[in-house]
């Protein structure tokens, strides 16, 4: 029973950061954007997060310091693609180069610092119950965030005016300028609001999963996010599904290296990267002919005519 | 008034030449900015960084070297981004073309084995940078799948697979227990040009590839279908160009080119597989690729001074004693400019007066 | 059923007076485009319960001008008044705040939302809550049948339009712009829109009306503004001219017609297609079903149809862009060609020119010297042993130039910089040079100006008459009646049985355009 209410803590653990920078990107993707940079600003997230609560003391601060500093890498990206209509996925290449070099610039004064990371909830006797208690009512303040997030990117795109305007401009651009809807300025939100959310999924890393900085802590979870919203046909709550199930990867992976069946190592620490192949390529077979359900628009570039 | 974008009746040649040179301009003017940030004296530190390596015979030398890997995979990239398939797990093919070239060095190290070894070696390091990369390709194809995620994916694969083979099965039982092969035996290393300098024949081979792909984009059929299929796929498939087939080919000759960098960079530089064999080559020749505008020859011009950014930000580490990292940033401020210049090619910028303003012509 | 209407109208504006002032007028309104001047002085009145139509050729500038009227482009000088009140129209929500509503050529329908999420977008503030039933009303209310939950890549065109229209009257606007609305409808679809519109101008609205079919506007329009090169050419009572009169002036002089030898003789059957059926890989694509037609040396066989129909599907089947099942059921000169590539076909002497001239028969940012080879790449000598001759492909540029009058900036320039008409005449003259045995040509004179028009016809004739076998579909039903000797129509994927031209009635063609009396008709019409 402990084993497995220990799994199922450390699963949910590894997986918020993935379900944050993820959902971050379904937005921008729903609006028509392929921003590919969520690697780069999610380690900038994290090493920012870090040196404010380092420097503060306060993970809220931290965590404020990775939100700004992902908008600001996703303002860039905005910037180019949006501003100039630049290619959108050199762009996020550009953008994860970038931001993994400013992370280490960065992080390099806190290399070796430690930090107390983030409180869990506690409800005397609620957390307690055996089993149930911990997972639902023992989680830090980034879990609860992570899903009400969630709820609340889908309560906006399918019941409010604006989410449908957003889902509008990401199906087809051409129509949504015709109709006078600002689609370049809808595009920008969406991709500050992503940035926003990869630097939160970022700052975790360091603020809550191991309260340090190491460089290049993300190790490709920016680009399992991205992988993630294809997984979740574009929906938010199969990102759900989507993120638990690559953290549950994750941890089945640290489990069976501590058992030290053998195993080399290498080769389990590559298993998040060769699941994300299998899954990418199995949800792309399994929807062969009916075809993509990505918005229509996604990473092309838009230049209204004046 | 305000700035907008309007498209060009045709693309400017002139701006075509012009915007890589005002990319590289403007992430000099950033980048004296950032050193004045990070408390360095910004002309001083520019000229260590971009200018001091140019007057010092050895550092050109180094420049060369490192410009060869960049040269062979970028122009492979070249080709992929040209038909619109966007590999970016370069880096992954170079360490595999690294472990399949150097297999053959690790297995007849001491055996006395003659001349072959090194041509072995280089048709191995293609096929294993090729094999890799058919990978993406085929799931591409067949499934659907984006190459973006998956050829980056199988990155981290490899990585991990140098690092098992060089702690495991091939370290080296004299090694004193580093993660590191035997050192490679004399006919499996790269010869040098000139007697005791580190410049070695990949330069040639680097030098010989660009003149190919010269020739291929410029004058021939299969040239001007990989640039349709890219610029317009519907015209391309109405022309009876395969875009499927397209894929895997531009997928395995950018990979047999990045492996082959991969076997001549182990071969001529490092002499023996571990697991930092690249400060992330595969990366960097995506930023080559873009600021040689996709053309072999920009991207022979292109290496060459992102090759200077890695002597440049090694030299800075030691004299201005700033982080190595401030080369990755450099390289992704300059991908940003190579391709927010780019706009000016296809698009001029207009000055829009706000609409309300207007009642006459002017 | 105005109550419906209504009941969502934006704000009670003071109402409207008949016949005192006009409820827009355009006085001196100019765009430019760098040097290029697309309307120059436009002065233009709207009164209330009119029909008005803006007639002009492709390039003439309607679409400039009502793109003006609806704010979603900004005029360069003049003025737009609204009620005699000087007005300004910065974008689409400003104009419909006035009372100006737009259905538009190319629909602005979003294809992964419902006809519900649809018709909200083009509303202002209005709560999404309800609106299914809203939506369902006023369809109902103005005989336009709406299933508000349906997704719009399921619907036909003919209902897409109508997500248009349904969405412009909820706004209750009291200006209507409707801009070519019948070119992709049937005769019998186009007639019912008209009955529409007879009772929204008897509710007082003023409609304009963008066309450049004569005779629609003669039967429907209160006044015709003619427009040519930017300019008011004329405004007058179309009732009162002759389809001719108003050709001239739109044209700005008589147009040629095209002249063919009366009597042919017809050759063996050149393209052979038995029991064709192609299912798409494209989900929202048409299935061709049973398409069995024969088309002799010398003849042109006339495809009529409603877009959307099939067409696409059948001209990449038969171009070899998509291969059928099996290989007789496509016989090009008595060889198996349904699984040959297109590279294949071309070098048993077919020819293709598909419907999009950019993007499908060029490639916009290359060169003209680089267009002729995507065609030209397999039998000539522009290509030898996998090399480019430049030199002959720049010769291939100069010779289409010279035999087709295609106008450009200079020698050779990008596909993108010539204009609709030119580039039409490129992309057709490449392929007639090279002397083709079979072409299949789909919709040859699409948004051409009437002299560039007239032209491709004339190749595409004197073509058949040298003993090609020419295939011409299109959705232009004048153009068919012109140049075939057979028609065919397609519907919903089926074809129907050949016809003389000469003898084929227009009421029938347009009912076999709707699906009635297709064998196996019924579930055929879709639109």
């Amino acid at each position: 029973m402990e084993f497995v209410e220990a799994v199922l803590l450390t699963v949910i653990t590894a997986s918020t950061p993935l379900l944050l920078a993820a959902s971050g990107e379904l937005v921008v993707e729903r609006a028509g954007v392929l921003n590919l940079g969520v690697e780069g600003m999610m380690i900038v997230g994290g090493a920012c997060g870090f040196a404010g609560a380092y420097l503060t003391g306060s993970i809220a601060i931290g965590a404020l310091c990775g939100i700004l500093a992902g908008a600001a890498l996703s303002a860039v990206f905005a910037a180019v693609t949006l501003g100039l209509a630049a290619n959108q996925v050199a762009s996020g290449l550009a953008l994860t180069i970038l931001g993994v070099g400013l992370s280490g610039l960065i992080g390099a004064g806190y290399v070796g610092q430690k930090i107390d990371g983030a409180g869990h909830l506690y409800i005397p006797y609620v957390t307690d119950i055996p089993l149930i208690g911990k997972v639902i009512f023992g989680e830090n303040a980034f879990v609860y965030f992570s899903i009400a997030l969630l709820i609340g990117i889908w309560y906006f795109l399918y019941r409010t005016r604006a989410g449908l305007i957003l889902r509008a401009v990401g199906d087809n651009h051409a129509s949504a300028h015709a109709l006078g809807y600002p689609v370049l300025r809808i595009r920008m939100l969406a991709v500050l609001f992503g940035g926003a959310c990869a630097g939160l999924g970022g700052a975790y890393l360091p603020l809550a999963y191991t309260p340090f900085w190491v460089s290049g802590m993300t190790a490709g979870r920016g680009w399992i996010a991205l992988a993630l919203v294809v997984f979740a046909s574009w929906l938010p709550f199969r990102l759900m599904v989507g993120a638990y199930l690559f953290g549950g990867i994750t941890i089945l992976q640290l489990h069976a290296q501590a058992t030290g069946l053998g195993i080399p190592s290498q080769l389990m620490s590559s298993l998040p990267y060769l699941a994300t192949i299998l899954v990418l390529v199995a949800i792309s077979w399994v929807r062969g002919r009916r075809g993509s359900p990505a918005p229509a628009s996604l990473g092309l570039a838009f230049v209204p005519d004046r | 008034m305000r700035l907008a974008l309007e498209r060009r009746a045709e693309r400017s040649i002139a701006m075509a030449l012009v915007s890589p040179l005002i990319a590289v301009a403007l992430t000099l003017a950033t980048g004296a900015l950032l050193f004045a940030l990070l408390g360095k004296p910004p002309v001083e530190a520019l000229k260590i960084y971009f200018f001091e390596p140019l007057t010092d015979p050895w550092a050109l030398q180094e420049i060369a070297v490192k410009a060869t890997p960049l040269v062979l995979i970028a122009v492979g990239l070249s080709l992929c981004y040209l038909a619109n398939v966007w590999n970016i797990g370069a880096e992954g093919q170079f360490l595999i073309g690294a472990i399949t070239g150097g297999w053959l060095a690790v297995a007849t190290h001491g055996t006395g084995a003659g001349y072959w070894v090194l041509p072995a070696m280089l048709v191995l390091g293609a096929l294993g940078g090729a094999a890799y990369a058919l990978v993406p390709a085929v799931f591409r194809v067949r499934f659907g799948a984006s190459e973006i995620l998956t050829s980056l994916m199988l990155v981290y694969v490899a990585e991990l697979l140098l690092d098992y083979l060089v702690r495991g099965p091939w370290r080296d039982p004299k090694g004193f227990n580093f993660p590191t092969t035997a050192e490679f035996d004399a006919v499996a290393a790269m010869p040098t040009l000139i007697e005791g300098s580190r410049l070695h024949l990949g330069a040639i081979i680097a030098l010989l590839v660009v003149a190919w792909a010269t020739v291929m984009l410029g004058r021939t059929l299969k040239g001007f279908e990989i640039k349709l299929v890219g610029a317009a796929p519907r015209a391309a498939r109405f022309g009876g160009f395969s875009d499927k087939w397209l894929t895997v080919v531009t997928f395995l000759i950018s990979g047999a080119l990045a492996g082959l960098a991969g076997v001549i960079e182990v071969s001529a530089t490092v002499n023996h597989l571990q697991p930092n064999i690249s400060p992330g080559y595969g990366f960097t020749a995506i930023i080559v690729a873009f600021l040689g505008r996709l053309n072999p020859a920009g991207i022979l011009v292109a290496a060459l001074f992102l090759a200077l950014t890695f002597i440049g930000g090694e030299s800075a580490q030691i004299s201005l004693k700033v982080p190595l990292d401030l080369t990755k940033v450099f390289q992704g401020i300059l991908l940003f400019y190579v391709l927010a210049c780019d706009t000016l090619i296809l698009y001029r910028f207009r000055l829009l007066p706000a609409p309300k303003a207007v009642h006459g012509i002017r | 059923m105005a109550d419906a209407a209504l009941a969502i109208a934006s704000a009670p504006d003071k109402p409207v007076q008949p016949d005192e002032l006009p409820l827009l007028e355009a006085v001196g309104v100019t765009k430019l485009y760098g040097h290029f001047v697309a309307n120059d002085s436009i002065d233009l009145e709207i009164w209330p319960a009119e029909v008005h139509a803006l007639l002009g050729e492709n390039g003439a500038g309607k679409s400039t001008l009502v793109k003006m009227i609806y704010g979603l482009l900004q005029r360069s000088a003049g003025e737009f008044r609204w009620q005699g009140e000087p007005i300004e129209l910065p974008g689409p929500a400003a104009a419909r705040a006035h009372g100006i509503g737009m259905v538009f050529q190319h629909f602005s329908l979003f294809e992964q939302l419902t006809v519900a999420e649809n018709v909200a977008l083009g509303l202002d503030n209005v709560p999404l809550a309800g609106l299914d039933e809203r939506v369902a009303e006023v369809s109902r209310n103005y005989g336009l049948p709406l299933d508000p939950k349906r997704e719009v890549w399921r619907l036909s065109v003919g209902e897409r339009q109508r997500i248009e229209i349904v969405r412009c009257l909820l706004q209750d606007p009291k200006l209507l712009i409707l801009d070519e609305p019948t070119s992709v409808l049937t005769p019998q679809e186009a007639e019912q829109l008209f009955r529409t519109l007879r009772v929204l101008r008897k509710e007082g609205r003023a409609i304009l009306y963008i066309s450049h079919k004569l005779e629609e506007v003669r039967a429907l329009c209160d006044t015709a503004t003619i427009l040519r090169g930017g300019k008011v050419i004329a405004t007058c009572d179309p009732r009162a001219e002759t389809a001719q009169s108003l050709a001239s002036m739109m044209v700005g002089g008589e147009v040629g017609a095209v002249r063919s030898d009366g009597q042919k003789k017809l050759g063996n059957p050149r393209l052979v297609v038995r029991n064709l059926n192609v299912t798409p890989d494209d989900p929202h694509g048409v299935k061709l079903d049973g398409i069995t037609f024969e088309l002799a040396a010398g003849e042109i066989l006339g495809l009529a149809g409603v877009a959307g129909n099939g067409q696409d599907e059948l001209f990449a089947a038969l171009s070899g862009e998509v291969l059928a099942d099996n290989a007789d059921v496509i016989r090009i000169d008595n060889r198996d060609a349904g699984r040959m590539s297109i590279t294949e076909r071309r070098r048993l002497g077919a020819a293709f020119v598909p419907e999009e001239r950019l993007g499908h028969a060029t490639a916009p940012r290359f060169k003209l010297s680089d267009n002729v080879l995507i065609t030209g790449h397999a039998a000539s000598p522009m290509v030898r042993r996998g090399f480019i001759n430049r030199a002959q492909a720049r010769a291939f540029v100069d010779r289409i130039t010279k035999a087709y009058d295609v106008r450009k900036a200079k020698r050779d320039p990008e596909a993108a910089s010539l204009s609709g008409g030119n580039l039409q005449k490129f992309v057709v003259g490449r392929e007639i040079l090279r002397e083709p045995r079979l072409l299949i040509v789909s919709q040859p004179t699409w948004g051409v100006d009437a002299g560039a028009a007239a032209a491709i016809r004339q190749a595409i004739i004197d073509l058949a008459a040298r003993g090609a076998a020419v295939l011409v579909m299109s959705q232009d039903l004048d153009e068919l009646y012109e140049i075939a000797d057979r028609l065919v129509v397609i519907c919903a994927g089926r074809l129907s049985a050949p016809r003389q031209t000469r003898r084929a009635d227009r009421g029938e063609i347009g009912m076999l355009m709707a699906g009635v009396g297709m064998k196996g008709a019924g579930h055929a019409a879709r639109a």
